[in-house]
């Protein structure tokens, strides 16, 4: 098996607050292989974004990690120093979030924040990162790039926006893209175009990716890997094709019975009852168990850790993987 | 050439219009705003080359011409001691200016300093530059420039001072309170995940955000610190003279209004107008720079 790019193990994350504590991440951990794409899902609140953020060092507020390791090549992001860890960002590990609208400097010219992105990390020197800012607008797909170069944040849409953040996360040619719900602030039609263009540049530059959504249909669309969590905690890990084909959670078979699927007028949608609980202590059983159609008095006792189903490359958390495969195949 | 990236990309190319001359636009719409610039242009003017244009210097003194009403040689009048008033006018345009300007500037960059370092470090510094600043608040100001000027002598440099070390509270407080609404956004967190460094997304990324308002603070603030000034002088503690300055002119007339008024309408009708003036100003710039509000 080839050397994984990012490795992420058992990492706990928490928040403080005035009285408790929110547990946010409770033990995750995933593999990113070069070149792979890898598609975190989950509903909000599922810790899925704060477990990436916490890889990066990019926690808000009281944000704390408090175990785990993080392995990216050799070393250990989250041993590193600040000063290491700037070092890293943006220029091996490129970001997009998930709202343009704001991301942006509004008093710094679009040619000029990208530039930063490359001047920062001393990529190149400044005329080769003007000449290649231009080269990067146009590769987003920014029509006329020495005018745009010059142009503030107000003066592009949502989507052009969206893909100038794109050209500044790539613009040190990282190893590692991590997008977090890149689309959601967007356009569905908009949407479409900025995944394909996010796919071409992956394959041009062979970059892994990792895309946190809750969009089934994005997820299912763009990666080679999907990832389920819930309560801060993953609930089912597989490729792609086996994921679609055998869900093994379910949860994760809720999840792909609550999607409209365009054509089909005649299925009735099936929402997962309840709502997601507030994680003031860390889960001792199942954390889905009082949402999950299938729970049983051993759900509720014991916690179910990652295993692997069967011989494939599908790794649940569930006592009863099996007889969901069953049950929905 | 431009006709043909019309074609290509079916959009106009992007009319060449800067952040500033947009604002002037916004600004210009301002009637009183364009007023109050007029006056506050031909007061800064005054300021730089009034004691080469005033008639009489000001400590020229003419007992034979004293308490005079207003006439071609004076045409604003002579004080009890013969002082030319427009002379003396035009001399304390310099010094309310120097005044005013050199305090804002002080208050200024202590209250930005402390302002940006207290929200951007957050913690204990925050605490203490917050409990500093109420305390600020809470002592009576003018007090304290009082005392500071007692202290120091009523000479230029430690009106200054005074009231320049006294004021930055307000900016302080602002700055700290716009730094801390970005601090935890998408913009500084995306900055950081480009790898920015904390001084960096400071210079960079706070500040240049943060400008906006504190130019409008600026210039809310300039007056403010005019009339700190001529408070001074009326209970006593302003500029010494025969330096002149609005607030002593004012104070000495108060005793004679029924006297001899032209020494009150004069130098407190142009002070009143000049306040006035810099509040209109200030006003507009808020219209013009505030990016939110706009049309």
């Amino acid at each position: 098996m080839v050397q994984a790019l990012l490795t992420v193990e058992n990492l706990h994350t928490e928040f403080r607050r005035a009285e408790d504590v929110i547990y946010a991440v409770n033990g995750v951990s995933f593999t990113v292989a070069p070149g792979e794409t890898l598609g975190i899902v989950g509903e909000s609140g599922s810790g899925k974004s704060v477990s990436v953020l916490s890889v990066l060092g990019l926690l808000r507020g009281t944000g704390r990690v408090t175990q785990g390791t993080a392995r990216f090549g050799s070393t250990d992001l989250l041993k590193l120093k600040r000063r290491q860890l700037e070092d890293i960002r943006g220029r091996d590990i490129g970001v997009i979030f998930q709202d343009p609208m704001t991301s942006l400097n509004p008093t710094m010219r679009i040619g000029d924040q990208i530039m930063e992105a490359m001047l920062t990390h001393h990529f190149v020197g400044r005329k080769a990162a003007y000449n290649r800012s231009i080269e990067l607008l146009e590769e987003v797909g920014i029509p006329d790039p020495q005018t745009r170069f010059r142009n503030y944040p107000f003066e592009f849409s949502g989507g052009m926006r969206q893909r100038v953040m794109i050209a500044m996360a790539v613009a040190c040619e990282p190893q590692l893209l991590i997008a977090d719900e890149p689309t959601t602030a967007l356009d569905v039609t908009v949407q479409m175009q900025v995944l394909s263009l996010l796919q071409k540049l992956r394959e041009t530059r062979r970059m892994s990716v990792v895309i946190i959504t809750h969009d089934f249909g994005v997820a299912t669309n763009f990666c080679d890997r999907i990832m389920v969590m819930y309560a801060g905690k993953v609930m089912e890990s597989a490729p792609l094709e086996e994921f679609l084909k055998r869900p093994a959670h379910p949860y994760s078979v809720g999840l792909k019975s609550s999607i409209i699927e365009v054509g089909q007028t005649n299925r009735v949608l099936l929402p997962i009852p309840g709502t997601t609980q507030q994680l003031t202590e860390p889960p001792r059983s199942c954390p889905f168990v009082d949402r999950c159609t299938m729970a049983q008095d051993a759900c509720r006792e014991t916690l179910p850790q990652l295993r692997q189903l069967g011989g494939a490359d599908h790794w649940v958390a569930c006592l009863r993987a099996e007889e969901v495969v069953r049950h929905a195949g | 050439m431009a006709i043909a990236r019309i074609a290509v990309n079916g959009v106009a190319p992007a009319r060449r219009r800067s952040q500033l001359a947009m604002a002037w636009g916004r600004y210009k719409k301002d009637r009183l705003a364009v007023v109050g610039l007029a006056w506050v242009i031909l007061f800064l003017v005054i300021g730089i080359i009034g004691p080469w244009i005033a008639p009489y210097n000001y400590a020229t003194t003419n007992f034979l011409t004293a308490n005079q009403g207003p006439t071609w040689q004076h045409i604003m009048g002579t004080d009890n001691l013969g002082h030319d008033m427009f002379s003396e006018i035009l001399w304390s345009v310099q010094n309310a200016l120097e005044v005013a300007l050199g305090a804002t500037l002080i208050s200024f960059i202590v209250g930005v300093a402390l302002g940006l370092w207290a929200g951007l470090k957050g913690g204990w510094a925050d605490m203490v530059v917050m409990r500093l600043v109420d305390f600020m608040f809470a002592f009576p100001t003018f007090f304290m420039d009082l005392i500071l000027v007692t202290k120091f002598g009523r000479g230029m440099g430690p009106i200054l001072f005074a009231i320049g070390i006294t004021g930055w509270a307000g900016y302080a407080r602002l700055i700290r309170s716009l730094v801390l609404g970005m601090r935890n956004g998408e913009m500084v967190e995306a900055a950081r995940a480009l790898g920015a460094t904390q001084p960096h997304i400071m210079r960079k990324y706070l500040f240049p955000n943060v400008m906006n308002n504190m130019i409008v603070a600026l210039a809310f603030g300039i007056p403010g610190d005019l009339t700190v000034m001529a408070g001074l002088s009326v209970v006593g503690m302003g500029l010494r003279p025969p330096l002149p300055s609005f607030g002593n002119m004012i104070a000495a007339a108060g005793s004679n209004m029924l006297g001899y008024p032209w020494l009150m309408y004069f130098p407190a009708g142009i002070f009143a107008l000049t306040l006035l003036a810099f509040l209109f100003v200030a006003d507009g710039l808020q219209e013009a720079l505030n990016p939110k509000g706009g049309f």
